[in-house]
């Protein structure tokens, strides 16, 4: 298939997932904040989304004050904000526009139909009363996209490079989202293991959908240790980094050819860690360490994808 | 019922002039009458909401960068009785064959010119003439694959061609978007009434271009090679792709190698392409030989086109054959190469670079519609009677500058279709765009997109100035 359209396919399921995944990390984060504190850290995890996102620099240019208002403000509607859910929407939409006759009708009309409502979006849905329902509708959506593509799609090559796009947004979201945790700060170091600490990673579970997974599996109070393995290592878990690298690895599987070895290889190295990976090592290395080390890696695989299938060959220039 | 104060003078497709309803028309007045406006507003209003979600829009140029607008769509069908849609495609099949044989013989013996049927000069120096083009065989001599030739009916009813459309014609979408409408808001009046369809268009076209393939290709690989998203046609682009199933490219997917081949860039590496339906204009298509500023084409496409490696449709340089300055001697083209009578008739013709018709139009002014010669989309035209005593001296002055690049016409009394307005029906002038297509043998679908000007009074079809859209309904 063409190349722009193979990127075009895998940018718009990149930007549905980001949406839907920007969207769950402010729902963690309004969750955390709700919890009564000394009233010297209020606003405090607001630094966090920003924070794992990379986003405090530009935030700061524009916005005076971090805070709920301010953050949400920013992360959601902000067409300045390359990775507001707005501009998701946009990307989504314009790659989607690109590629109209690669995708079904059905896939189309839902991104379309998604970006026409997100341009109605005002402040005034983003009142506190309401942002739940706000967040959940951007999950809907997304989760309409995916339904809709497993639904109605052609298990062609458009289909891989679709999903591809959503796998490799997953896993770096999944990874950010989980070290939100480490970004927002206990009231105190006796708090470690406190109901403070507690909710928290319940925040976590629930903004990942998988509060009630965590239950199921390990019918146990919640601990950090079982939480991040829930994420990290669970292949059972769907939005588990080791989750995402199976079907990334599988993908590339199917679509690699001799000439794409090398995207093939950094996957199944990344899938083989976590395939063979132990909770206790990883939690002795630094729970943080390993996901910034993981984001540094899903990036390469990204660089790797782009070089293999998209850019254009210095050969076709020249001709 | 007619607005008999300003369109008494037309022809009226649904009403005959003492308001009876033509026979063709009393299934959907029966259907008129039986529906509440209520039901109708409602039918309306899905119909737009359905058109947005779908995203049938089209951008226009000079507003913000990427505004998109629906293109105004009336859920009144122009219906055309199957005997009056021979009569045409006879006549249309007739003209889109004379104007392929000129096309190959300006560029090939130049016989019309050497037997003084149209000055040479007229051809050869019109900058629409492409020299690059002088003794280059196309596969099977068709230049002009996809025509669409707008016909209006004046007077009593008859039918003239107002312009033909062999360069990047568009507009087929809407046709058959149209139609998929119309089935699903009202399809009791498909099962009450014999419409012949239009949806096998796709396939059509598909034929058409993969007939035209060099012939010792096997299973040609047909792209689409548009502009891109913010061209203003660009939906129907992505549509007739997806259609067909073939790849939707822009310039920078495909790129010509040393052996004069045209690739497609995939994710597997170069493939060959042997047939591109551009919607790109000559000008940009090809940096090396046209405009060496357009980022849209594909470097060496003309070369490759002309070493015979790849198939184009339409050809380069079919303007020659559409252009106002020619459209006066089309039917001289039909007697010549086809030793016939023209079936349709053509609008006469004062040709502004002609000392005599030059007076009469600048002293006819508000009778007569003015246009460009290269002029295309409803631009730059004058409209006589509409127009203001300002517009006129300005437009005079335009004219007297470059007369040759004019050209006038009688305002044609054009027909009128009612449409739904706010207070029940209306009547709306329109015309109607036949898709003519040529590949081994000349195909067309019955009917063709109807375009309505929606302003009252107005005779501007164009979607870029502010024109709608209708369902075409031949009836057995």
């Amino acid at each position: 298939m063409l190349s722009r359209t193979a990127s075009n396919l895998y940018w718009m399921a990149r930007y549905v997932e980001r949406a839907e995944n920007t969207a769950r990390m402010l729902d963690v984060t309004y969750r955390m904040s709700l919890v009564p504190k000394d009233a010297r850290l209020a606003d405090q995890e607001w630094f966090a989304p920003l924070n794992i996102t990379g986003t405090l620099y530009p935030f700061g240019g524009r916005y005076s004050q971090v805070n709920a208002t301010g953050v949400m403000r920013y992360m959601v509607l902000d067409p300045d904000n390359p990775s507001s859910i707005y501009s998701c929407a946009r990307a989504a939409r314009e790659n989607a526009r690109a590629v109209r006759g690669s995708i079904t009708s059905e896939m189309w009309e839902v991104i379309n139909g998604t970006w026409l409502e997100v341009q109605r979006l005002s402040e005034e849905r983003m009142a506190s009363d309401r942002v739940v329902d706000f967040f959940e509708w951007v999950k809907e959506r997304s989760h309409l996209f995916r339904g809709v593509t497993v639904g109605t799609m052609l298990r062609d090559e458009a289909f891989h490079f679709n999903r591809l796009g959503t796998f490799m947004e997953r896993s770096d979201n999944t990874a950010r989202i989980l070290d939100v945790k480490y970004h927002v700060l206990l009231p105190s170091v006796d708090d470690v293991g406190g109901a403070v600490d507690y909710y928290q990673w319940a925040a976590v579970l629930r903004s990942v959908s998988s509060f009630e997974s965590y239950r199921k599996v390990y019918r146990d109070v919640i601990a950090p240790l079982k939480v991040a393995e829930l994420l990290i290592l669970r292949a059972d878990m769907p939005r588990s980094l080791h989750a995402c690298m199976n079907e990334v690895y599988e993908i590339l599987q199917q679509i690699c050819g001799p000439g794409e070895q090398e995207a093939l290889r950094l996957a199944g190295e990344m899938h083989a860690a976590l395939h063979f990976g132990r909770m206790d090592i990883l939690f002795a290395y630094g729970l943080h360490e390993y996901l910034t080390e993981f984001l540094q890696r899903v990036h390469e695989l990204g660089g790797e994808i782009n070089r293999a299938f998209f850019a254009v060959d210095a050969r076709w220039l020249a001709a | 019922m007619p607005n008999a104060m300003t369109y008494a003078a037309n022809f009226n497709e649904m009403y005959t002039p003492d308001g009876t309803v033509r026979e063709h028309y009393a299934g959907v007045a029966e259907w008129i009458a039986a529906t509440s406006p209520d039901r109708i507003r409602q039918m309306r209003e899905a119909a737009n909401m359905l058109f947005h979600r779908v995203g049938i829009t089209f951008a226009v140029y000079g507003e913000e960068a990427g505004a998109e607008r629906l293109i105004p769509f009336d859920m009144l069908p122009h219906i055309i009785p199957v005997e009056e849609w021979r009569k045409l495609e006879r006549g249309l099949r007739q003209r889109v064959q004379a104007l392929n044989a000129f096309l190959k013989d300006v560029y090939h013996g130049q016989e019309i010119l050497r037997s003084g049927r149209i000055p040479t000069d007229r051809v050869l120096k019109n900058k629409l003439y492409r020299p690059e083009m002088v003794d280059v065989e196309v596969p099977g001599g068709v230049y002009a694959h996809i025509a669409g030739i707008d016909l209006v009916r004046a007077g009593a009813g008859e039918y003239y061609v107002l312009e033909d459309n062999l360069r990047t014609p568009s507009g087929v979408s809407y046709m058959l978007e149209n139609r998929k409408m119309m089935m699903r808001l009202v399809p009791e009046l498909f099962s009450q009434q014999s419409v012949a369809p239009v949806e096998h268009y796709p396939d059509l076209l598909l034929d058409t271009l993969r007939s035209v393939a060099q012939p010792q290709v096997e299973n040609p690989t047909v792209v689409l090679l548009t502009p891109g998203q913010f061209n203003s046609a660009y939906f129907e682009h992505a549509f007739l792709a997806q259609q067909m199933g073939i790849e939707l490219v822009e310039g920078a997917d495909l790129f010509v190698d040393d052996d004069d081949t045209v690739y497609m860039r995939t994710t597997h590496g170069p493939q060959r392409v042997d047939v591109v339906y551009r919607r790109i204009d000559d000008d940009f298509l090809d940096p090396e030989v046209f405009r060496s500023d357009s980022v849209l084409g594909v470097k060496g496409l003309v070369r490759a086109f002309r070493a015979g490696r790849v198939t184009l449709c339409n050809a380069v340089g079919t303007g020659i054959a559409d252009d106002k300055s020619i459209y006066p001697f089309v039917p001289e083209m039909i007697r010549f190469y086809l030793g016939e009578e023209p079936l349709l008739n053509n609008v006469p013709t004062y040709q502004l670079r002609n000392r005599e018709d030059l007076e009469y139009t600048l002293a006819h002014l508000p009778e007569l519609v003015v246009k460009e010669v290269h002029g295309s989309g409803g631009y730059g035209m004058l409209i006589g009677p509409t127009s203001t005593e300002r517009e006129r001296e300005a437009y005079r002055l335009r004219v007297l500058d470059s007369p040759e690049n004019f050209i006038a016409q009688p305002t044609l009394s054009l027909s009128t279709c009612p449409i739904f307005v706010e207070q029940g029906v209306a009547p709306r002038h329109i015309d109607l765009r036949p898709f003519v297509l040529s590949g081994k043998e000349i195909v067309m679908c019955p009917g063709g997109l109807t375009r309505v000007a929606l302003r009252e009074g107005s005779l501007v079809v164009n979607s870029s100035q502010g024109g709608g859209t209708k369902d075409t309904w031949v009836l057995e």
